[in-house]
């Protein structure tokens, strides 16, 4: 069990913390132009379309050669128009992250409550050898401290190794990495989360029908995530995925690691993603140079990027629609890969050709999304998980945190509209969460628990 | 107890509160983002007070019965004063906020009123509020034991299921309230809100005579219901042609 675990944990730290929040470029809707400028505008936003790639400087440096080519109001009346629709949709698009964050976290939750399995002490992952049964105070958290130290350099270790393979162009070996961690997280995880909750139920399920049912579950979620496959169930099995990381990350961790590494990995996203010689800030930029997305990762995408209603003849419409469709798709095989969790990859509209837009009718607004990785899933539902199973039987921990997270996804989501550029997804919302969780166990329980038993409401 | 006291709890004290939710809320992202930042300010300033009641009682004497008592009365009054503290720094949020999606719309009027938000903002206290209240003791519905076998009310759980949801629709109305008093600078409203919080809480100080707690509380339900429905543009002349279900042009909605 340690071994397994430990290939798959290899395969998946890294990916659980490359947590970085991106929003899609909004691009200007020519709808507002008028017909004759809208050649202009559609050179314009193709030409944005090819450079939307991971972060907002370079479609800057894009938009700055626009302006030379001889379109320079047209440029900033399209930059306020994006500016405007990025800001207006951001509501939506912070409710199409809140669901899945939201659907993770109940599964988490009602499994921990009701499946006893993933509270059980039952032996801890190789990467935190330092036991916590130590009776002294200062020993345990000296003890949870080099388990911190131990974690975040493995997982930096892989993060510089991945990005080093993407480097020097080893796709192979990152895509067969990729889908061994999936086929081990579709199969394996799946096949015991199974077996314990028929456990816990005492429900009886036979050899051939559990095999069926594995056997099932597992290919139609390889060929979501890793081929094609309709959104709605690729973004069900990459929310089934990050609850079961997080499963396995509450049940291995010892207790004060596991708030340790919390606030480590928060600080080290942090690092990662903004500092300039940050690894993930390397393997955007890489991308960005070579203008392709960056490889299957970890991605979460709230929509698909598709084009709608081409009036031109049908070949020709056809080709660039498909093209589009099947850019999508490969994005969203970015999206899943336990490796490189970076949420900061290109958009899937990177590799889109331009097309020339004729009318306006015809051109509808493309849908954009915001990615979020899957490490952030995996640790905002770890946070919330083990307040639901140590925060001896409270609910209102819980509910405390849980509420905490969605506001720091909220604020992050808000300095996205405001940045518009990648992002660490997990400092704010993990130091809200911790915040929240230790002192609603500490402060709020005693004080609610007081009321509750005279039957006081505030 | 078990399912029959859990989802008959559970439905008494969330039931009405899920129908706005779903029915007024639900559709529009940025409600639903405006009621979780208020379950968050409400949050905050529980955060708060339960730590000033914590050091209070930390720094006294724990045998002293009458000592804390009084410490939890002062902690639930704080609490109360402290939360109204919190309605007004989230009403200043949210003008601000409205004033950035003025500036940032295409037609220079703001996708939501005010008036909207209060409502909103008002659930999103109601709702954290009744959580808060109700969470753990549905949770112990499900499992079982009886009721008051130590001589306590039997009613304990329906008696409070029925309090938390008198509490969400006491914070609905008391956002309105507090909000159009904010609005139009009058401060007499925001006073009534305050004081009928405090009536409110302080009258939970009579449980388990529930008389005494909640009749009071389903009168002022009433009373805030009616003033916050006058003040939203309501009057018993749309209240009646709604009840008749008369269409007319010239009618306006209270609310959207």
């Amino acid at each position: 069990m340690i071994t397994f675990m430990n290939n798959s944990d290899s395969e998946e730290e890294p990916c659980n913390e490359r947590t970085s929040l991106m929003s899609a470029e909004s691009p200007s809707v020519p709808s507002y132009q008028d017909g004759l400028q809208a050649s202009e505008a559609g050179e314009a936003q193709a030409h944005r379309k090819r450079r939307t790639g991971s972060s907002r400087s370079p479609n800057n440096i894009a938009d700055g050669e626009m302006s030379e080519s001889g379109v320079p109001v047209r440029e900033s009346t399209l930059e306020n128009e994006e500016e405007e629709l990025t800001l207006k949709y951001g509501a939506k698009h912070v409710i199409m992250l809140f669901v899945p964050v939201t659907l993770c976290m109940i599964v988490v939750v009602a499994t921990i409550k009701s499946v006893r399995f993933y509270t059980e002490k039952n032996g801890q992952l190789i990467y935190t050898p330092f036991s916590e049964d130590t009776p002294s105070v200062g020993q345990r958290l000296l003890n949870s401290v080099l388990n911190t130290i131990i974690m975040i350099s493995v997982i930096v270790v892989m993060t510089v190794f991945l990005v080093l393979l993407y480097k020097y162009r080893c796709y192979k070996f990152i895509h067969g990495w990729l889908i061994l961690s999936s086929l081990m997280l579709l199969f394996l995880f799946t096949y015991i989360y199974l077996g314990e909750v028929l456990k816990t139920y005492n429900v009886a399920m036979d050899y051939p029908t559990l095999f069926l049912v594995i056997w099932n579950f597992g290919a139609v979620g390889m060929i979501c995530i890793h081929w094609k496959g309709p959104l709605q169930l690729q973004q069900a099995y990459l929310i089934m995925i990050s609850a079961l990381m997080a499963l396995v990350f509450i049940k291995y961790l010892p207790e004060w690691s596991a708030w340790v590494i919390l606030g480590a990995i928060s600080i080290y996203d942090l690092m990662a993603v903004l500092c300039p010689k940050g690894p993930l800030r390397m393997l955007v930029e890489t991308a960005q140079e070579r203008n392709e997305p960056i490889f299957p990762a970890l991605i979460y995408s709230s929509a698909m990027m598709w084009t709608v209603g081409m009036a031109k003849p049908d070949t020709a419409a056809r080709g660039p629609s498909q093209q589009t469709w099947d850019a999508a798709e490969d994005g969203r095989e970015n999206h899943r890969s336990p490796s490189h969790g970076d949420s900061q990859m290109s958009e899937t509209r990177s590799p889109v050709p331009t097309r020339p837009i004729t009318s306006l009718e015809e051109l509808e607004e493309e849908e954009r999304g915001v990615k979020l990785g899957l490490g952030d899933f995996i640790f905002y539902s770890v946070l919330v998980g083990k307040a639901a199973a140590t925060a001896s039987g409270d609910w209102n921990t819980t509910l405390a945190c849980f509420v905490a997270i969605l506001i720091g996804l909220c604020l992050t989501l808000l300095l996205l509209a405001v940045f518009k550029k990648a992002l660490p997804a997990l400092p704010i919302s993990i130091t809200f969460g911790l915040v929240f969780y230790f002192s609603t166990d500490n402060l709020v329980r005693p004080f609610m628990d007081t009321l509750a038993s005279h039957q006081l409401y505030i | 107890m078990t399912l029959a006291v859990f989802f008959g709890c559970t439905f008494i004290a969330f039931g009405p509160a899920l129908g706005l939710f779903l029915f007024t809320i639900a559709h529009d992202p940025l409600r639903i983002i405006i009621l979780i930042a208020g379950a968050f300010f409400w949050l905050v300033s529980l955060l708060l007070s339960s730590l000033i009641w914590f050091i209070a009682v930390k720094a006294s004497n724990p045998q002293d019965e009458p000592l804390q008592k009084g410490l939890l009365i002062f902690g639930v009054m704080f609490s109360v004063l402290l939360q109204e503290a919190f309605r007004f720094l989230y009403y200043k949020l949210l003008r601000k906020a409205i004033e950035g999606l003025v500036a940032l719309s295409e037609d220079g009027c703001s996708p939501i009123s005010i008036q909207q938000m209060a409502y909103v903002a008002g659930v999103g206290f109601g709702l954290m509020s009744g959580a808060f209240s109700m969470i753990n003791l549905l949770a112990d519905a499900l499992g079982p034991g009886i009721v008051g076998i130590h001589g306590d009310s039997q009613l304990y759980f329906l008696t409070s299921a029925f309090m938390t949801m008198v509490l969400i629709f006491l914070h609905t109305f008391w956002g309105i309230l507090f909000f159009h008093g904010c609005e139009h600078r009058r401060w007499w409203e925001i006073m009534a809100v305050v004081v009928m919080h405090l009536a409110v809480s302080g009258s939970t100080f009579c449980n388990p005579l529930y008389v005494g707690s909640l009749v009071p509380s389903y009168l002022l339900m009433a009373a805030a219901a009616a003033w916050a429905y006058l003040l939203s543009g309501g009057s018993a002349q749309n209240l009646w042609r709604f009840l008749l279900c008369l269409r007319s042009g010239a009618s306006p909605q209270p609310r959207s």
